[in-house]
């Protein structure tokens, strides 16, 4: 694969997996799932744009299984990212390296996601469903 | 003895060190990921406001000056920070020089695409309301 002389650093079945290291592939995970997502955001968009049959079709999709199962994980990755994101952002003001920290901040970024994609989609299903 | 031997180590070292823009690379991941907290539930609460409310509605919400203001900034950001992020992963496991270049590439078009239709879309939305 690799057609350079440079280093390759060990890979993941070197390590032992650990919360720290899930929740960092985690992080390239959702941020890979998230991209595609934002494509939905821009069909949203264009559909309202387009005009009511457009936007009918759009939210018919949405609302469907596929649609919903989408929406579930790209919710949740949006969480997830964002509350790992955060935690990187302090990390990278030099904060939280302790190991300990660097576990708890872990678990804490990992279950914030979960209770905000809980809340809205409770929400969501409140007001009577997303579509 | 080969030529390639009297050469200073510099030579060698050139172009397999630092590009130079690393520094502006990494600042622009952590502005934009700090401006996405804010948009991103910000982008989220305005999801949350549409569901269930007719077409016309949803038009006019979208047409707000400040609603369409943040999500042309929601959407030029996220594919922004998009590609600064996925040409990290290219980097990362496509170690073959052309492949790489080429889906960098391919991502950056993409995400030029996806800013300019949803930025049009949203300009749309404002200019029929």
């Amino acid at each position: 694969m690799a057609d350079t002389q440079r280093p390759l650093s060990p890979h993941l079945q070197i390590y032992k997996w650990q919360v720290q290291m899930v929740t960092s592939i985690l992080h390239r995970a959702t941020g890979i799932a998230l991209a595609a997502g934002l494509f939905l955001v821009v069909w949203g968009l264009l559909a309202l744009a387009a005009g009511p049959a457009a936007f009918a079709y759009f939210k018919n999709f949405v609302g469907s299984a596929p649609g919903i199962i989408l929406l579930l994980g790209w919710s949740w990755s949006l969480f997830y990212h964002l509350c790992q994101g955060i935690r990187h952002l302090v990390q990278d003001a030099g904060v939280g390296y302790e190991i300990p920290q660097f576990v708890c901040s872990s678990w804490l970024a990992v279950l914030t996601s979960l209770v905000l994609v809980a809340l809205v989609w409770a929400y969501a299903l409140f007001v009577g469903g997303v579509a | 003895m080969s030529a390639q031997d009297f050469r200073h180590p510099l030579k060698r070292a050139r172009g397999l060190g630092s590009a130079q823009s690393g520094l502006g690379y990494w600042w622009s991941q952590r502005v934009t990921a700090a401006v996405l907290v804010v948009l991103g539930l910000w982008f989220v609460a305005m999801v949350l406001s549409l569901l269930h409310i007719d077409f016309a509605t949803a038009r006019a919400m979208v047409a707000k000056p400040w609603n369409a203001l943040f999500l042309i900034l929601f959407v030029v950001t996220a594919f922004w920070h998009v590609t600064l992020g996925l040409h990290v992963v290219i980097e990362d496991y496509v170690h073959t020089r052309w492949r790489e270049v080429v889906l960098r590439m391919v991502v950056t078009f993409l995400a030029v695409l996806g800013a300019l239709a949803g930025v049009l879309a949203v300009l749309r939305i404002v200019l029929r309301a």
